[in-house]
């Protein structure tokens, strides 16, 4: 016979041993050897948290009462893994991104980090998970007086509660020493994920042994279990649709909202990889959890005695059939079911106390607010151990005092109370309409009407409500019933509670979301979230400077501790491209910082820690503003910079052709100098040569005559020339004076060529027709400029034939007159200085003039309010004159 | 038109299956719920034995692993880098090709 303190042993070895390899792994992990700790399979096997003491021994017990409805508990997962694509592998994408601590910490940074959901998530959290921890603390001591009485003795209710308490007190000892061992960065836990992975496979393998031992040592192969089933109570189940449905509804939310899941699911994942796995291999292992539970529920109704608690046939049906070994393993696995649960619970409610209540609270009763000396880790570390001592004590004050109903009912309870977070939580991540003022209006009536439907009234009638009250609704309001909400009566508690809870829940998160108004962060977040595939980066919501790198650092290490957080420093200021510790606070970094520090403590503490020394609680409206108006003043200004320098180019390039152009000026002037000295000198020289002659010599009188002509012809040279000079200086000081009237184009023409004198060395090709066009204006002057490109044409054209065609035509409304002749034209160097004064083309073949002509017309044009130009490719020199505007009337 | 030699494929073969398979993916629990609903309608079939059910739904069960292991697998190894999934994640939300 076995023992008890047998028994007692090799639990206690078993426990030890569960510590061992908590502590390797943990050991393995700080050597940097998690690569192997971090396998898809550990992953899939850290998911049977979900398999608690409730599936160990409850599901059996819930079988023969309810038939195949356990089934639903496992179908709802595996809907759930299944479809991973829609949902799971979000929530995952998002939880790395955000660097998620917790279920609730996800729901106020969706909404803002807003402390207030955070708070109610994790009060709802404690409030539904309370009575699961109760379970499990139940399912152990059960079995340990199940072993009790089989040795004999008979255990009181106080034994129980007794075992429970120690039960309890190891679990509060295991999961401080792994679940709070430091502040990882990831808030993942390497020792307690490998120690539940060890748990699912033991409790797998002890329900598996059960399974195989009833179906094949006691029913006699599948057919006879089959046949057992069907001669069984069990055949008469008929599938209840409402409970069928709702059920399945329920469980897989549960997997999603359940805080041990989001744990496990979320939290301590490492690669999302792992999910595509686990996405079949967990329904996998559910599969194998539930697939012997019929059998043993129908072998054990026909096989125990009338009365036998169906939720611990798993473990008395061995025993009662002498299998001692057979029934140690199933007590382990029971063992194993319980403790991962309770630890991996705790751990995900101490995160959420800490994190979301207790934290928080401590920062704002300080007055010098997060940069006081003193380790912030410390604080964290130690309110999170009292968190789990109190979820613990909490679990177990739970326990005592539940006279432990069906544990199938207190598990639903939980499921239903945890469903409320689901609407807040799916529609957080899908929906980016939606608001934290929907999302808190959607929790607190869920949480209210799970209350008073289902929670309060699981403590049984009477207890907390009367049964006057559930006979006839609250003061006599009839449609307040808990059963019978709105009157509607008849339906199961479970689903009546999942229909009303579900339905308010979701309208008023609805229609809160569509009537208030998000904050900015809100926005911000809520785009990060919904968008998690299209934004990797973090959201951007650090824009003061204001925080010292020093203030940073000393937060920093207070919750990274000394060394990772120099360590991050460090590296950031050398990405930077500085050295030290003390990098630039951009908000950059600002923003990586919070997310490492939102890995530690949570996303609203962390914003909160930093808000304070950022000076700045949170980011305004004004603030975003302020980012908008400085962003448009630097592209503004950027803007103007470029123009600016566009505009210096250009001023550069005009001055670069000026001076181009006045040095050739220059080199010009000197040699029209030259030239008009010598113009100048040759008929003085040869006046005063000939008047020389006339005074020192007699001559014959026809003599004297010549000379005397040459004398005047060369005075007159020197007239012109100098009237020329006179002329350009009186126009260009413009003080001329025009004598305006009015003639006929062809007239002026005629009279241009004839003074021109080019008679028959040049030909002059006329379109008489075109030129009729009256002209009012200075006849004469307009005649000079005639006259100069005539004869200009007369003595630059260097063509075997001389022509020279007039051209009158009309552009634009102004009157225009072409000279273009049949010569070479004018090279492009020289197109540019041929009206400037003094200008003189090189070109040695013709020097008749002094190089003032154009220079002239151009004055004279100017001041009459025409213009002239060079008109290139028109197959030689070619000038148009056009005629002032005003003046140029047409002809009648 | 018809009478044109097939030419160049009018989108890449293997993106598209990728994303048919995702479709696949998002379509399979839809499918299962269905299937899973069905036990309701024992009341109408008086030869329906709980034992009978019990073998549907674990056959049901069991096909449903099967199929997300296939569909998980490819998934898996074919959306490896982030940066692929980021790329046909954008090309589905234009909406260009998802159907």
């Amino acid at each position: 016979m076995l023992s008890f303190n047998l028994l007692i042993t090799v639990a206690l070895a078993y426990v030890a041993f569960l510590f061992l390899v908590a502590f390797a792994a943990e050991r393995r992990a700080a050597s940097g050897q998690a690569r192997w700790l971090r396998t898809s399979l550990i992953y899939t096997l850290s998911l049977s948290v979900y398999c608690t003491g409730w599936t160990f021994y409850g599901a059996v017990g819930y079988a023969a009462r309810s038939g195949l409805e356990y089934l639903t508990i496992y179908l709802g997962p595996t809907l759930v893994m299944v479809g991973w694509w829609w949902v799971l592998r979000k929530l995952v994408r998002i939880g790395r991104s955000q660097r998620t601590t917790s279920l609730a910490d996800l729901v106020s940074s969706r909404f803002g980090k807003s402390t207030a959901l955070g708070v109610i998530v994790t009060l709802l959290a404690v409030v539904g998970t309370t009575p699961y921890i109760a379970l499990q603390l139940q399912s152990v001591s059960l079995s340990m007086s199940v072993f009790a009485e089989a040795t004999g003795s008979t255990w009181a209710g106080s034994d129980i509660g007794r075992t429970g308490l120690w039960v309890a007190a190891g679990l509060a000892v295991f999961t401080i020493l792994f679940g709070t061992r430091n502040l990882d960065a990831n808030e993942r836990h390497h020792g307690v994920v490998m120690a539940i992975a060890v748990e699912a496979v033991v409790k797998l393998v002890a329900l598996l042994a059960v399974g195989v031992f009833v179906v094949w040592g006691l029913a006699g192969g599948i057919a006879g279990t089959l046949e057992t089933i069907d001669s069984s109570r069990l055949a008469a189940w008929e599938p209840a649709g409402g409970r069928w449905a709702g059920l399945i509804f329920l469980s897989g939310a549960a997997l999603i909202c359940l805080p041990r899941m989001f744990q496990v699911l979320v939290v301590e994942n490492s690669d999302e990889r792992h999910l595509a796995t686990a996405s079949w291999a967990f329904p996998l292992y559910l599969l194998a959890m539930s697939l012997f539970v019929v059998p043993i529920a129908a072998v054990g109704l026909e096989r125990m005695p009338e009365g036998a608690n169906p939720d611990l046939f798993v473990l008395t049906l061995p025993l009662a059939e002498g299998q001692q070994g057979l029934a140690m393993l199933v007590f382990l696995g029971g063992l194993s079911s319980a403790t991962s649960m309770v630890i991996v619970a705790t751990i995900a409610l101490a995160t959420m106390v800490s994190n979301h209540i207790v934290v928080p609270a401590w920062l704002s009763a300080r007055t010098d607010g997060a940069m006081v000396s003193g380790d912030v880790r410390a604080v964290v570390l130690i309110s999170r151990r009292l968190s789990i001592v109190a979820v613990l004590a909490l679990g177990y004050t739970y326990f005592r005092l539940s006279e432990g109903g069906a544990l199938a009912a207190i598990g639903l309870i939980s499921f239903v109370g945890m469903a409320q977070v689901l609407p807040a939580m799916v529609g957080g991540i899908f929906w980016r309409g939606a608001t934290r003022w929907g999302a808190g209006a959607g929790l607190i009536s869920g949480f209210v009407i799970w209350m008073w439907c289902l929670f309060l009234p699981s403590f049984g009638q009477g207890a907390v409500i009367s049964a006057q009250a559930f006979a006839e609704g609250p003061f006599g309001i009839g449609w307040l019933r808990p059963h019978a909400l709105f009157g509607i009566e008849g339906l199961d508690p479970v689903v009546h509670a999942v229909l009303w809870s579900m339905l308010i829940n979701t309208t008023a998160f609805f229609v809160g979301s569509v009537v208030t108004f998000p904050t900015p962060l809100e926005r911000l977040q809520g785009a990060q979230i919904v968008n998690v595939y299209e934004h990797s980066q973090g959201p951007r919501t650090w824009s003061r400077q204001a925080a010292g790198a020093e203030d940073l650092l000393i937060m920093a290490q207070r919750i990274l501790g000394p060394v990772e957080a120099q360590t991050l420093f460090q590296s950031e200021a050398k990405k930077q491209g500085k050295s030290g510790y003390l990098p630039d606070v951009t908000p950059d970094f600002v923003d990586y910082l919070e997310r490492e520090l939102a890995g530690s403590v949570g996303a609203a503490t962390a914003h909160a820690m930093i808000g304070q020394i950022t000076e700045g609680a949170s980011v305004s409206v004004e603030d975003l503003i302020a980012v908008a108006d400085e962003a448009a003043q630097i592209v503004e200004y950027s803007a103007r910079l470029e123009e600016k320098s566009r505009e210096q180019e250009r001023t550069a390039r005009a001055l670069r052709e000026a001076n181009a152009k006045l040095t050739q000026l220059s080199i010009q002037k000197d040699a029209f100098l030259s030239q008009i000295s010598h113009e100048l000198r040759t008929p003085m020289t040869s006046i005063r040569a000939f008047s020389e002659l006339l005074r020192d010599t007699t001559l014959e009188t026809a003599d004297q005559q010549r000379f005397a002509g040459i004398i005047q012809d060369e005075a007159l040279r020197l007239t012109r020339l100098l009237d020329d000079l006179l002329d350009l200086s009186v126009l260009e000081n413009g003080n001329v004076t025009l004598n305006i009237s009015e003639g006929r184009l062809t007239d002026l023409l005629d009279r241009a060529v004839s003074a021109s004198g080019v008679g028959s060395a040049l030909a002059i090709r006329r379109d008489r027709a075109s030129e009729a066009v009256k002209v009012s204006t200075d006849l004469d002057r307009l005649a000079q400029v005639f006259i100069n490109l005539i004869s200009n044409a007369r003595k630059y054209c260097i063509a075997e034939r001389p022509e020279l065609r007039i051209e009158v035509r009309s552009i634009g409304g102004a009157t225009v007159v072409d000279f273009i002749d049949n010569g070479e034209g004018i090279r492009d160097a020289d197109r540019e200085v041929i009206f400037e004064k003094f200008s003189r083309l090189t070109d040695p073949g013709k020097a008749g003039g002094a190089g003032l002509g154009l220079a002239i017309c151009r004055e004279i044009m100017e001041r009459l309010g025409g213009a002239i130009s060079y008109q290139p490719g028109q197959g030689g020199a070619a000038f148009r004159v056009t005629l002032p505007a005003a003046e140029a009337l047409a002809a009648e | 038109m018809s009478a044109q030699r097939p030419g160049p494929l009018f989108l890449a073969r293997s993106s598209f299956r990728r994303r048919r398979l995702r479709d696949a993916a998002r379509m399979l629990p839809i499918v299962a719920v269905v299937l899973m609903l069905l036990p309701l309608l024992k009341g109408g079939d008086p030869e329906a034995t709980t034992a009978g059910m019990l073998l549907y739904l674990f056959g049901l069960w069991i096909a449903l692993v099967v199929l997300s292991a296939l569909l998980s697998g490819v998934l898996a190894i074919e959306d490896d880098t982030a940066e692929a999934l980021q790329r046909d994640e954008d090309r589905g939300a234009d909406g260009t090709e998802r159907g």
